[in-house]
């Protein structure tokens, strides 16, 4: 029967030898680059944001190279050369390393999706912020960036989705991630197409969970504020 | 209370206010009238620095306010001002636009914040609207708010940029009663609008600008009444 061979291949591919216990190593591993890589990415993205829109031309020119450099090479060869160059004297864990360069590569993209947020804020709202005495830095925090915050939210989580599936090339720097795991079934048993569609569905269910939670989140917010 | 010395305006090429001078009283209500572009917004908006001035002097309450080292914020305490799109900030409560602004700049605790705010809000007859989000008030509504937010930093004037110019028709009135309200009690106010009974009612002087310049200037009966200068004659026949 054709679902016993099926059975017998996935048994295969997917259980025997503990490559189960593989698989979960790989999700995992994507989970904390993902994770650790967002965390950092909004950081970076926050401030290169706020400099993108001060008066100072420096901090704006720091920016902009920051966004155009980052943004125009690859982010393979990004992780490489953090791997290889960058972080190598210092002898990190390639884990950490890729955390960190993915959270680099990302902090350019947030930086522009939070910019447009601020832009996208109505000039009336600085101008009444600051007729009622407020400074810059206090009308920014607490007029501005909220508004901007709920607009963003969409592409925001857009970001995030994106990274999930852009970590699946750390295998590049030897990291076991989904996809370096599933490649690595594929070729221990000579099975390409249960390890590669089992790594598929198991990034659609982290990349369809995480649209999820974040329509919540937007559906939350959107309770608060009908404007 | 506010002295405005040959006060320049330049945006890019244009040249909006041309040597603009003025000294505004404790208690006075000034009103602009002008046709638009006549540089009567933008005069409004440097009284309080929103726009800054190309050149000139403006003084408040004895302190050069165009000068170096002057702190603009704790200026702009004592300055409320309204705008034509009543920018209430959408994310927050009725209650927290008002006392936002106080609190920050830790001129109250919460609780005082919020006793005054629900003062005023019980004052303009909207006290129960405290919780509610601008975007389910009327337009109207949504004015005098702006109006008592301004009012809860205790400014010793408060500017009007064409208040009632974005508002349907039949909540014109209930936004300058409040502002009759206002001035009846001794504001001193300066208010850029197109209500000309507003401006015969309250205004203690009528200034006319055009092309940004103050053509004329009079108390209303006269300025009504009896205008001298020829574009102010013409403005007054359009409108009238």
């Amino acid at each position: 029967m054709w679902w016993q061979k099926l059975w017998e291949q996935i048994e295969t591919c997917l259980i025997a030898k503990d490559r189960w216990k593989l698989i979960l190593e790989g999700v995992g591993n994507t989970i904390i680059i993902a994770l650790g890589a967002i965390l950092i990415g909004t950081v970076i993205g926050a401030v290169l944001a706020l400099m993108r829109v001060s008066q100072s031309r420096l901090l704006r020119g720091i920016s902009t190279v920051y966004i155009t450099v980052i943004r125009g090479v690859p982010v393979v060869t990004q992780l490489l050369i953090f791997s290889f160059v960058v972080f190598a004297p210092l002898g990190w864990n390639k884990l950490h390393i890729a955390v960190v360069a993915f959270g680099i590569n990302s902090g350019a993209y947030c930086c522009e999706i939070f910019r447009a947020g601020i832009q996208g804020v109505n000039a009336g709202q600085m101008e009444a912020g600051r007729s009622l005495g407020l400074s810059k830095a206090q009308t920014m925090l607490s007029i501005i960036v909220p508004q901007a915050f709920r607009a963003v939210l969409p592409t925001y989580t857009n970001e995030f989705v994106v990274l999930v599936k852009e970590t699946s090339v750390a295998g590049y720097i030897a990291i076991r991630d989904l996809t370096k795991v599933g490649d690595a079934i594929r070729n221990a048993t000579y099975n390409a197409w249960v390890p590669l569609f089992a790594v598929a569905i198991i990034y659609l269910i982290m990349t369809l969970g995480l649209s999820r939670l974040f329509a919540v989140l937007e559906r939350r917010l959107a309770r608060s504020d009908r404007g | 209370m506010i002295e405005v010395k040959h006060l320049y305006k330049d945006f890019g090429e244009v040249k909006v206010l041309k040597d603009v001078s003025e000294t505004i009283e404790k208690g006075e209500k000034v009103v602009v009238v002008g046709p638009s572009g006549s540089g009567k917004s933008t005069f409004l908006r440097c009284l309080n620095l929103l726009e800054k001035p190309t050149g000139g002097e403006i003084w408040f309450e004895g302190q050069e306010i165009t000068g170096k080292g002057c702190n603009i914020n704790h200026v702009r305490r004592k300055m409320g001002m309204v705008f034509q799109q009543f920018n209430l900030f959408p994310h927050l409560s009725v209650l927290d636009n008002i006392t936002l602004a106080p609190v920050k700049q830790k001129l109250k605790t919460k609780e005082e914040a919020r006793a005054v705010a629900m003062k005023l809000l019980e004052r303009i007859g909207l006290a129960e609207k405290a919780g509610a989000y601008p975007s389910q008030l009327s337009g109207g509504q949504q004015q005098r708010i702006a109006i008592v937010r301004a009012l809860a930093m205790e400014p010793d004037v408060m500017l009007f940029d064409e208040p009632t110019s974005a508002l349907d028709p039949e909540m014109v009135g209930e936004v300058l009663n409040l502002m009759i309200e206002l001035a009846h009690e001794g504001m001193t106010m300066v208010v850029v609008t197109h209500e000309m009974g507003f401006a015969r009612e309250v205004g203690t002087r009528v200034l006319f600008m055009d092309e940004g310049r103050i053509l004329e200037q009079a108390p209303p009966q006269e300025f009504f009444g009896n205008p001298q200068n020829p574009r102010l004659k013409d403005f007054l026949s359009k409108i009238l």
